[in-house]
């Protein structure tokens, strides 16, 4: 734990004390701002002035190419509701989160209790476990469709060598989401696992060597000290791994193209391609509010829940 | 002290191998095919070792000559992403944990409300946006949306925050505009997340498929991963080339982890865990 000196002690001399020399209040007021301005600009360009921007798309028939627009009032909207496929691409995103958020939170603290170690094993663990992560996407995926191939893929070959009939993994309706998820696992329990691992590394010695005196045992000291003191961490990970699942288009975009079938497209890949395939600005503006109202709505969601466990763990 | 082994202990040691083994299979099974002759691939059943490891689908691949422009571009991207982004968050976490100024607090809460804001959603206008500045196709055009990172701004903030101010003020004393301060008194204090935080910004911004992906159309402008999503169709079903390029694609950051692991795990636990 840090050390946090208070600033009331500290601040010896409070700036609101300072006497404002000439032509000095101005700088004292708004000197600050220029800390700060460099990231505002960045902010307002590159945030701000795009969800701006797309709002105000999501109420006209604008088109990439910049054709003069046509105003359509809450028509996009009400498309929306009534589109089959933002419902169904939806409902594969939720689908893909709701498989690959329990596993890569699981696995994670699995392998951080693990890891947990000094010496040559430790560094080899935490880099076998990490090192999948730190790859692009693109790779990623280059590797697993081979691995998935048919016929001479790693994991077909090993079926059909065990006398198993093999399956064509990306292309059969309820396998290809499971393939997803496995690879996803795989490329990013990492980044869980780091942060699994830094909350066990924060947790004093004495701790355990005081549960050692009074005759626990490892189970003991992992079931009644560990878990529960990792339980802070356990909540920020759900919650970043529930919105990071959410926003899932990479792997699947790479991988199936959202197929066989639509049955893994999710709804980044369906605003992807109203905007960018069918040209419609203004409908793919729509679609990305509502699934970004989603994700507000998860997001605060969780933090109540986390907040308020935290609350009742005190 | 000697190391008494009982079974829960071996067990552990047996099992942490297993999976670390099962985790690094994939990325063997990539380097395996990729020194295979062709045909030996595509062969069923399928080998292991291969009979005569040859290097000629990581010449083929390179000879072709992308692989080594996009490398060039990722680095840029990348550098430059890495570096605007803690320049700019450093001196904005400053701004908002030691200096006063009106509309402070409004601001600050924009920014974290700015962290729940997925940049996926906003593709669509950014394009736009980067059309209209004729940044379609430019290093500044991938690079600028990736520079803003709210929640940089406020892992750092918190950070700082923490920091005493004894430390600033013995600075002031000696004559140290706030300027200085940022540079000779934070940034040494705060090393190790910014450590972390600046591997974490170069891991994302080297890996970042989306956004180059939608922002480059140009061969000559695509970064890594978005050149690499082209070559399944390039190569054709030529496996060993493909396994290569997959390789020297993950390498650099795979070198780069590898060094820097100690300070990776140490500045997550700065970063993360307190923030």
């Amino acid at each position: 734990m840090a050390v946090q000196t208070q600033p009331q002690v500290t601040t010896s001399t409070p700036r609101t004390a300072a006497k404002p020399a000439a032509g000095q209040p101005w700088k004292e007021r708004w000197g600050g701002l220029f800390f700060v301005a460099p990231f505002l600009l960045l902010f307002a360009v590159f945030m701000i002035w795009p969800i701006i921007s797309g709002l105000w798309n999501s109420f006209f028939n604008t088109s990439l190419a910049g054709v003069k627009q046509e105003f359509l009032g809450l028509q996009n909207w009400r498309e929306m509701f009534g589109d089959p496929a933002v419902w169904s691409s939806l409902k594969n995103t939720l689908v893909f989160t709701a498989m690959s958020t329990p596993p890569l939170v699981i696995i994670a603290l699995v392998m951080a209790l693990l890891a947990n170690r000094k010496g040559l094993l430790g560094w080899l663990l935490r880099f076998s476990y990490f090192a999948p992560f730190v790859l692009p996407a693109t790779v990623v995926t280059l590797i697993w469709v081979w691995i998935y191939q048919p016929g001479f893929g790693l994991v077909n070959g090993l079926l059909t060598a065990g006398g198993f009939a093999e399956i064509d993994w990306l292309n059969t309706e309820n396998r290809a989401m499971l393939a997803v998820v496995i690879t996803t696992v795989w490329w990013t329990v990492g980044f869980n696992f780091l942060l699994y691992l830094a909350a066990l590394q924060g947790i004093p010695a004495q701790v355990y060597e005081a549960a050692a005196i009074d005759g626990a045992n490892g189970r003991q000291q992992l079931f009644r000290i560990t878990l529960p003191l990792l339980s802070r961490t356990t909540g920020l990970i759900v919650v970043l791994q529930l919105v990071a699942s959410l926003k899932i288009f990479d792997q699947i975009y790479l991988m199936t193209n959202g197929g066989p079938n639509f049955a893994t497209r999710p709804i980044i890949q369906y605003i992807y391609q109203n905007g960018f395939t069918n040209y419609r600005i203004g409908y793919a503006s729509a679609i990305s509010y509502m699934f970004f109202a989603v994700i507000v709505v998860v997001a605060v969601l969780q933090f109540r829940l986390f907040s308020g466990r935290k609350e009742a763990g005190q | 002290m000697r190391t008494t082994w009982t079974f829960p202990k071996v067990a552990t040691i047996v099992g942490a191998v297993l999976l670390a083994v099962l985790w690094l299979v994939p990325l063997l099974w990539a380097l395996d095919t990729s020194l295979k002759p062709e045909p030996e691939t595509t062969r069923s059943p399928i080998t292991w070792l291969p009979a005569a490891p040859t290097m000629a689908a990581y010449s083929s691949v390179l000879d072709q000559g992308d692989l080594i422009r996009w490398f060039f571009n990722s680095t840029v991207v990348s550098v430059l992403v890495t570096g605007l982004t803690l320049v700019v968050s450093v001196l904005a976490a400053f701004g908002f944990s030691r200096t006063r100024f009106p509309g402070r607090r409004v601001l600050f809460g924009l920014i974290i409300a700015g962290i729940l804001v997925p940049p996926q959603v906003l593709i669509v206008p950014l394009f736009q946006e980067m059309t209209g500045l004729g940044l379609v196709d430019t290093y500044w055009g991938i690079v600028l949306p990736q520079v803003v990172a709210p929640v940089m701004v406020f892992v750092l903030k918190k950070f700082f925050d923490g920091i005493s101010r004894d430390y600033e003020d013995a600075a002031r004393v000696d004559g140290a505009t706030r300027w200085r301060i940022v540079w000779s008194v934070m940034v040494p204090m705060s090393r190790p997340i910014l450590v972390a935080v600046g591997i974490f910004t170069f891991i994302g911004a080297w890996n970042n498929f989306l956004w180059p992906f939608i922002v480059t159309t140009d061969p000559s402008m695509m970064t890594i991963p978005v050149g690499l999503a082209n070559v399944q169709g390039s190569y054709g079903l030529r496996y060993a080339q493909i396994m290569a390029s997959a390789v020297l694609g993950g390498l650099p950051l795979l070198i780069v982890y590898a060094l820097f692991q100690r300070h990776v795990v140490r500045g997550v636990g700065d970063a993360g865990i307190k923030g």
